[in-house]
């Protein structure tokens, strides 16, 4: 049994100590919104944050997550409005979608260290994560703006 | 998978501040029968029920190419209806909605005039139910936004829908469609995605993601080569593995290969992870059968020798070898492109349930009615029980034609069926890459003549691949396909030959993205700009003057038997202003022609395939073995534009796919094994060497076309040229090993 938060919520998995924290998440915890992609960390689509950080759930074993906090795309906002999950709709970013709970756990975490990142800090960012339909265009433009709806937020709330 | 949207998502804000409210609802079939008594369904792909609330079918598979997105649009476009009262709903696989196989570009133009017509017969029908309760002439009943109107009385649609259930549907032939210029949703530039919210949210739905009660999850060793079999397994070690619950072996595959399963052991578990750490325990002793006779470095001689002596001349016009002789000057090249693999984000997945005679599957198929077809095969169930095998779809992640192939449906149906349980067949990585459908391997010579002012006298294509007809019949050596970017040149040249080579196949051979397009129109569109620079002569000068007179193409004429997409060429002719258009188009925007620095340059190229228009102006610096994508122009005419968001992210997508391909796209076989297995090394460009695409579109009143493919054709050929023209190199071998893209 591993005892873990995953989206806040305290949790127990009967999983075993080896199993990357990804096949927990979707198999066990029937959280499914982080995808497979390669199984060795080069593509992003299993991107989870733990502890505030990007990881890659796929090769992240339950041994390090145990008593970690881990969030995933389900976890992100209570009604799917986090800035960056707004400016992705915003400008249709997605084609098939797959990729896209990935890329938009390494934006949240880019804007969270960076609230105004260049096109460098961006593409130096996002190049761990793959998408073969090819929406890296829309995305430099959607983290833009998710960072302005940002700081728009956190003006409104100060 | 059933899906409402409220009318924010679907009439966007684009406002910073307002950003958008979502409200993504998913609620189960059975709950939506129940909304209401009355089910008016004048058409296979519109109802209503009693409160007025509008289903709309989308019959084809959603992969990024945005077709949930587009095709109700019609529907409710002509049928007035008020969008934050319509849901759509993912149709299961089933003839009656004609032919459900998403791919070839063609979901558009197979479907708009069908679904416009599905929108105006009920609405029609709600119009005459108007009539009847007003007691007034039927054109004197105005239909507008979910409502009827006459003088200034309204009736909802919920109030006539019991009447309107109850009249005779109209023939076809009598109703009255919109036109472009009266659409409110169809055409409009800034539609949200219907599954946008869900996808940002974790929630939507793929082939990977399906969960069933008791389900299991099986990954399967499959033969390293095609055709191969298991010599012998042994699965002690494997049963050890904490959550395995059971191996099966699966029966051989023999020739042809179609869409049967590969074989192999499958491995049963209560998790992936079991099911994979449990593969990697089995010991298989495997016969890898003929095909490991095939390497692909040693197979290239073979194919260079089959073009010495081409097979088949398919496209011919007066006499090339007279040109030569003619000739002031001569121009040869021979063009290689690798053999691809498809690499969907998301690889192939399949859930299969059977319970007594009922078997339910979900899966990421771009066609339904195929893995119906492939599981009533694969269990041997009579044609006259297909309606016992329901086939769900599942979003795709992504698609590329490899999942217009369901060997994985099978394998899901067949395990269920041994097993007795609901068992999820996932593909891992390296399954996808290893054991592909795997766009050819080709060689291609290329000659051209020019006169002494410099004109194009002619033009000779030889191609050679393992034709993917191979797959279907294994006695089939000749290439294809010359229909895609080869035989169906546009340009005006006195003399012409196209010809085809054959050869042997040892691996399951598909189509990919665009086809054999990939490789034609690179090797014919590099060759256009090799003879521009022996002209010397502009570039794009020189392909407008090659592409010649305003004319349509009579393919005909040179004894080429043109498919033309299967389509009349009456309907869909080759046109000359139409290919001139989007090079002029796309060169303008791209500024073509300025001064540029040292080691930056240009390239253009532009095809019609799928029976769009594309042109795509490359800029690119170069220092090196570096190469550095500095500006991207795609003009497009497809038609007119049903969803010209979807359309410009066709193109955003095709340029990338084209840039992965260029520098990185490389499947080879070694004693008949795939060599590749996962992204290392089988790369993707990423992010930071793409940068912005700007896509133009033509403003057409044209037949609408498809855009998932025809982007995809011209960009690497682009791409070769625009670096030659930065430092005179001339690349003529895919992928670009020597350099390295930036």
């Amino acid at each position: 049994m591993t005892e873990l938060k995953i989206n806040g919520q305290l949790t127990q998995l009967e999983v075993s100590e080896d199993m990357p924290l990804l096949w927990a998440l979707r198999d066990v915890a029937k959280l499914t919104g982080s995808k497979y992609g390669c199984g060795k960390g080069i593509c992003g689509a299993c991107t989870v944050h733990i502890d505030g950080q990007p990881m890659r759930s796929c090769i992240t074993p339950m041994s390090y997550a145990k008593g970690k906090s881990v969030t995933t795309i389900e976890g992100l906002s209570e009604q799917g409005d986090h800035p960056v999950q707004q400016a992705w709709q915003n400008l249709n970013v997605a084609q098939c979608g797959y990729c896209q709970s990935g890329q938009i756990m390494s934006a949240v975490a880019l804007l969270e260290n960076n609230p105004n990142p260049s096109d460098e800090d961006i593409n130096g960012a996002m190049a761990g994560n793959i998408c073969r339909c090819g929406t890296y265009p829309r995305i430099r433009a959607a983290i833009k703006q998710a960072a302005k709806l940002k700081q728009a937020d956190e003006g409104a709330q100060s | 998978m059933i899906k409402k949207l409220n009318r924010r998502q679907f009439l966007k804000s684009t406002g910073l501040a307002s950003g958008t409210l979502v409200l993504g609802v998913q609620f189960s079939p059975l709950m939506a029968k129940h909304h209401g008594e009355i089910q008016f369904s004048p058409d296979v792909f519109v109802s209503m029920d009693g409160t007025g609330q509008v289903t709309i079918i989308s019959h084809r598979s959603e992969m990024g190419q945005g077709i949930r997105s587009t095709l109700p649009l019609l529907v409710a476009d002509e049928l007035e209806a008020d969008w934050n009262r319509v849901t759509v709903k993912q149709a299961l696989g089933d003839a009656k909605y004609g032919s459900q196989n998403t791919d070839g570009s063609r979901s558009v133009r197979k479907n708009f005039q069908k679904l416009k017509e599905a929108g105006a017969i009920m609405r029609t029908m709600l119009q005459q139910a108007a009539a009847q309760v007003w007691s007034v002439p039927v054109d004197q009943v105005r239909i507008e936004h979910h409502q009827a109107h006459h003088k200034d009385e309204a009736l909802d649609f919920k109030e006539l829908v019991k009447i309107a259930s109850k009249l005779k549907v109209p023939e076809r032939d009598t109703l009255k469609l919109k036109t472009a210029a009266e659409q409110k949703y169809v055409g409009k530039p800034d539609m949200a995605l219907l599954d946008g919210a869900d996808i940002v949210t974790g929630k939507a739905v793929f082939g990977y993601d399906v969960q069933l009660d008791d389900m299991k999850t099986a990954v399967i060793a499959r033969p390293p080569v095609v055709f191969g079999t298991v010599k012998s397994v042994d699965d002690s070690e494997t049963l050890k593995v904490p959550g395995v619950v059971k191996v099966v072996q699966l029966p051989a595959l023999t020739p042809p290969a179609l869409f049967k399963m590969l074989g192999g052991v499958a491995v049963i578990a209560e998790n992936t992870w079991a099911a994979i750490e449990g593969r990697k325990k089995l010991n298989i002793e495997w016969n890898h059968g003929s095909n490991s006779s095939y390497s692909t470095n040693d197979h290239e001689a073979v194919f260079i020798k089959a073009l010495e002596n081409p097979k088949e001349v398919v496209r011919s016009r007066g006499d090339v070898e007279q040109a030569k002789a003619n000739a002031t000057k001569t121009i040869e090249a021979d063009y290689h492109v690798a053999g691809l693999a498809h690499a969907t984000m998301e690889p192939p997945a399949a859930t299969a349930r059977i319970t007594g005679d009922r078997v339910e599957v979900w899966a990421c198929t771009q066609t339904p009615q195929a893995s119906q077809r492939n599981v009533m095969g694969t269990l041997e169930i009579p044609q006259e029980n297909a309606a016992n095998v329901e086939i769900n779809v599942t979003l795709l992640g992504g698609g590329f034609g490899r999942k217009s192939k369901p060997d994985f449906v099978a394998e899901a149906a067949y395990l269920a069926h041994q097993t007795k349980m609901p068992i999820k067949v996932l593909w891992t990585r390296e399954d996808e890459i290893k054991h592909g459908y795997y766009h050819s391997p080709s060689y291609q010579q290329l000659k051209g003549t020019l006169d002494e002012n410099n004109r194009v006298t002619s033009w000779y294509h030889a191609m050679v691949n393992h034709p993917i007809s191979s797959t279907f019949d294994p006695t089939a050596k000749l290439a294809g396909s010359t229909d895609l970017g080869q035989g169906d040149m546009m340009f005006d040249v006195p003399n012409i030959k196209i010809a085809l080579g054959e050869t042997d196949t040892f691996m399951r051979i598909g189509w990919v993205r665009s086809v054999t397009n990939i490789n034609n129109v690179f090797a014919a569109s590099s060759f256009v700009d090799e003879m521009a620079h022996a002209a010397g002569k502009d570039s794009k000068d020189f392909l407008l003057e090659l592409i010649g007179d305003d004319r349509i193409e009579d393919f005909s004429k040179d004894g080429f038997e043109y498919s033309n997409y299967g389509e009349p060429a009456e309907q869909y002719p080759a046109e000359t202003s139409r290919l001139k258009n989007v090079i002029q188009l796309a060169a303008k925007e791209a500024n073509w022609g300025e001064k540029l620095p040292e080691g930056t340059g240009m390239g253009i190229a532009a095809w019609r395939s799928f029976l769009s228009y594309i042109a795509v102006v490359i800029k690119v610096s170069t220092n090196g073995n570096q190469v550095k994508i500095e500006d991207v122009h795609m003009a497009v005419d497809a038609g007119q534009l049903l969803n010209p968001d979807r359309v410009k992210s066709q193109m955003e997508g095709s340029l990338i796919f084209g840039a992965s391909l260029a520098f990185y796209g490389e499947i080879t076989a070694k004693d008949g094994i795939i060599e590749q297995g996962n992204f290392d090394d089988y790369q993707m460009t990423r992010i930071n060497q793409i940068p912005d695409v700007h896509v133009h579109l033509v403003n057409s009143t044209a037949i609408p076309t498809g855009v998932g493919e025809p982007g995809l054709p011209p960009v690497a050929p682009a791409l070769c040229n625009a670096i030659f023209a930065a430092n005179g190199q001339r690349h003529r071998r895919l992928p670009l090993k020597d350099l390295r893209l930036v």
